[in-house]
């Protein structure tokens, strides 16, 4: 058993060994590079596989990249080196530090490579020619107004728990953040920082790292502050199912509504179960699909992208799903959700 | 013979001041101990105190800062709960660290066996219990393979377990499509593994199946460590593998048995892991292994091997439990709670080689 053990190792080296192997070129093919946070995450999975998708359809040879851990830097700017060596016309790059990348994506586009952001944008956005991303903020907005919405009067002394992401609060984790709070209508201060509110509503933050055993210790640990919350911000839906967990094991999961980002299938049965309210779908396959085309068009042409008409990027789309839609705030049912989810 | 015929001698000059010399049999120089050394030596006869004294004071400190909310019982049988995978884990680690070794992969088998487990269940439609006795399996199949390549082909434990870390890993995201198996399904198909997240109430307080699990693996591991001729072989060989060998220990067959355990253990924290998180989430505990090294130290074990009692780790392991609980409750940031955590290592792996120093 364990030569069996030995020789699987053996064959999965082989094996990787072989797809680096560098491909027969054909007349235009063109290489571009996709550098993800992880492969754990499964919407980076869909990401690849929509990227994928379209290399085949136009031609690319693409080369994938992904950090162990969110937040593992130094693997993405050894990525972005080998791009750069490859000698490939883009790179798509959902960066781990979105500050820190901002130097070795310079090199890149001094070597006439297109950079393209996906879903988080860096810092200065414009550090990359071009970002496709979901708006974040509004993602926020539509699950802030819809817990508002649902709450009706009782939103005014409503008890919020705000679930993030990690302690170093990435812009998505700040996006997300203050645009459910923005939506509900707590004044957020400086836009680009979370908990610099003085809002009584607000029991606490706590970071969740994006998965269920984190989701459900954080809402433990804001329950022990204050046990009256009734409304919990989740900043993806593995952290929001660990919530309903955590608030069931206290016999609450009733009375509280949980709201996520996300739109991943299981987020959505979720939805369709109840244990979330309601969530912002995001649409990665989308992003990946679009940003291939436009390292196509940067090599055939040399045209770049543009920005969605007043925003600073490229808005890939976001629609909330719920089952319980509520006045004056614009959803799709969980039917189209499901049909629509990645993952 | 009566004295009075005996007539008195004049005595001799030496005898004249024998008297005066000193009457003590041989024997070494009396040391006076300061009260750092008499501590020392205590501490060297019972390593354990250590983190008994930190977890006794710092739970007084943070039930004085954080107010009564603290003490609750509904608020320790939390903390229980929240340590009770990492404690496994611990306890699992404990197990290699006592051979001198390090096992970092341990938190890569509980995920990945986690996934089989439900894998096999969900979408499979393995029946829950053979689908939970196969993640055993596979479980001390991952530990024996780590001791294999330990003692066969004689890697060092560090390099081992780094590479079958990364292998788990990937093994883990392969075989769950990095998704996450819903707590839903899992009551539909599968209820048997969210098994240990099930509760009894005592008084105020919320005692989980998983908490008691954790306690009881510890038991069985102090008796098998303390009271057996393989828990003595064990503390041997971490001790001094060659002496061991020398006095007729099979070292490597222990080593060997001590990483297949150490597996077995992880996979049942794997089990013990779905019933805590209430899914199955290939996402979830990704630096377990390092907070299990963590309470392991923590708790007084000597990353030197063949020292330490198996009851440091659970304490250790309620050290972080309670300074994370204490510290978000006094409302203190993330960071500030990685940066005690950090510094509580430090010190106790220091407070570990003082100790160390009084034998030399």
């Amino acid at each position: 058993m364990k030569k069996a053990l030995l020789g699987a190792t053996l064959g999965a080296l082989a094996l990787s060994i072989a797809t680096i192997a560098p491909h027969q070129a054909k007349a235009d093919e063109i290489g571009a590079c996709l550098i993800t946070k992880t492969d754990i995450n499964p919407f980076f999975v869909k990401m690849k596989e929509g990227a994928t998708a379209a290399s085949l359809a136009m031609n690319i040879d693409l080369s994938t990249y992904a950090g162990k851990i969110d937040g593992d830097h130094e693997t993405q700017v050894q990525a972005v080196e080998s791009c750069i060596a490859s000698g490939a016309k883009g790179i798509l790059i959902t960066a781990s530090d979105t500050k820190a990348i901002v130097p070795v994506l310079k090199k890149a586009r001094d070597a006439g490579i297109l950079v393209i952001a996906l879903d988080t944008p860096l810092e200065p956005i414009d550090a990359a020619d071009a970002t496709f991303a979901t708006d974040n903020f509004k993602a926020g907005q539509l699950i802030g107004e819809w817990a508002k919405a649902k709450l009706g009067d009782k939103a005014a002394d409503a008890k919020i728990a705000m679930l993030d992401l990690t302690p170093s609060a990435p812009s998505v984790d700040v996006l997300r953040d203050q645009g459910f709070l923005d939506g509900f209508g707590v004044d957020i201060k400086d836009k680009n920082k979370i908990g610099d509110e003085d809002d009584k509503r607000i029991v606490g933050h706590d970071v969740t790292n994006g998965n269920e055993e984190g989701g459900r210790k954080a809402m433990e640990n804001l329950l022990q502050r204050d046990s009256g919350i009734n409304v919990v911000y989740t900043i993806n839906e593995p952290a929001a199912a660990g919530a309903y967990e955590a608030l069931k094991a206290f016999n609450m999961e009733k009375g509280v509504l949980i709201v996520s980002v996300d739109g991943g299938c299981p987020g959505v049965l979720n939805v369709k179960d109840g244990v979330i309210g309601a969530t912002s779908q995001q649409y990665p396959v989308d992003m990946a699909y679009k940003g291939i085309e436009a390292i196509r068009a940067w090599a055939d042409n040399g045209t770049k992208p543009e920005n969605t008409k007043g925003l600073n990027f490229y808005d890939t789309g976001v629609n909330l799903v719920t089952d319980s839609p509520a006045e004056g705030v614009p959803s799709i049912g969980v039917d189209e959700g499901m049909s629509r989810c990645w993952g | 013979m009566s004295d009075e015929n005996r007539t008195p001698r004049k005595k001799q000059d030496f005898e004249e001041t024998l008297g005066r010399s000193d009457t003590n049999v041989a024997s070494f120089a009396p040391k006076q101990r300061t009260f750092l050394q008499s501590a020392q030596h205590l501490l060297h006869g019972n390593p354990t105190m250590v983190p008994v004294i930190v977890l006794i004071m710092s739970i007084i400190i943070f039930g004085a800062l954080a107010g009564p909310k603290f003490f609750s019982p509904f608020n320790l049988s939390l903390i229980l709960q929240q340590v009770s995978v990492i404690g496994i884990l611990a306890a699992a680690q404990s197990l290699v660290i006592l051979t001198a070794g390090i096992d970092l992969s341990v938190g890569a088998i509980m995920v990945l066996i986690s996934v089989i487990m439900g894998q096999l269940a969900v979408s499979l439609g393995v029946p829950s219990p053979l689908a939970v006795l196969i993640g055993f399996g596979c479980g001390a199949l991952a530990g024996g393979m780590n001791g294999f390549l330990v003692t066969r082909i004689k890697l060092p434990p560090f390099i081992v377990t780094l590479g079958s870390w990364n292998i788990f890993f990937a093994l883990n995201l392969w075989l769950s499509g990095a998704q996450s198996i819903r707590s839903q399904t899992l009551d539909e198909v599968a209820p048997l593994l969210k098994f240990f997240g099930e509760s009894i109430a005592i008084g105020g307080a919320r005692v989980t199946y998983g908490s008691i699990l954790m306690l009881a693996i510890f038991a069985v591991l102090w008796f098998l460590l303390n009271h057996t001729a393989w828990g003595r072989h064990v503390y041997a060989l971490g001790d001094d593998k060659e002496s061991a060998e020398l006095s007729g220990i099979r070292t490597n067959r222990t080593l060997i048995s001590v990483y297949i355990l150490a597996g077995l253990v992880c996979a049942i924290g794997g089990w013990a892991s779905i019933g805590r998180v209430g899914s199955v989430s290939p996402q979830s505990f990704q630096e377990a292994n390092l907070q299990s090294i963590t309470a392991v130290v923590i708790g007084g074990i000597s990353l030197f091997g063949g020292r330490g009692s198996i009851a440091g780790p659970l304490i250790g392991a309620l050290i972080v439990g309670v300074f994370n609980s204490g510290l978000r409750m006094v409302g203190v940031d993330v960071l500030w709670q990685l940066f005690a955590i950090g510094w509580l290592t430090i010190i106790a792996v220091a407070i570990d080689q003082w100790i160390r120093k009084v034998s030399s």
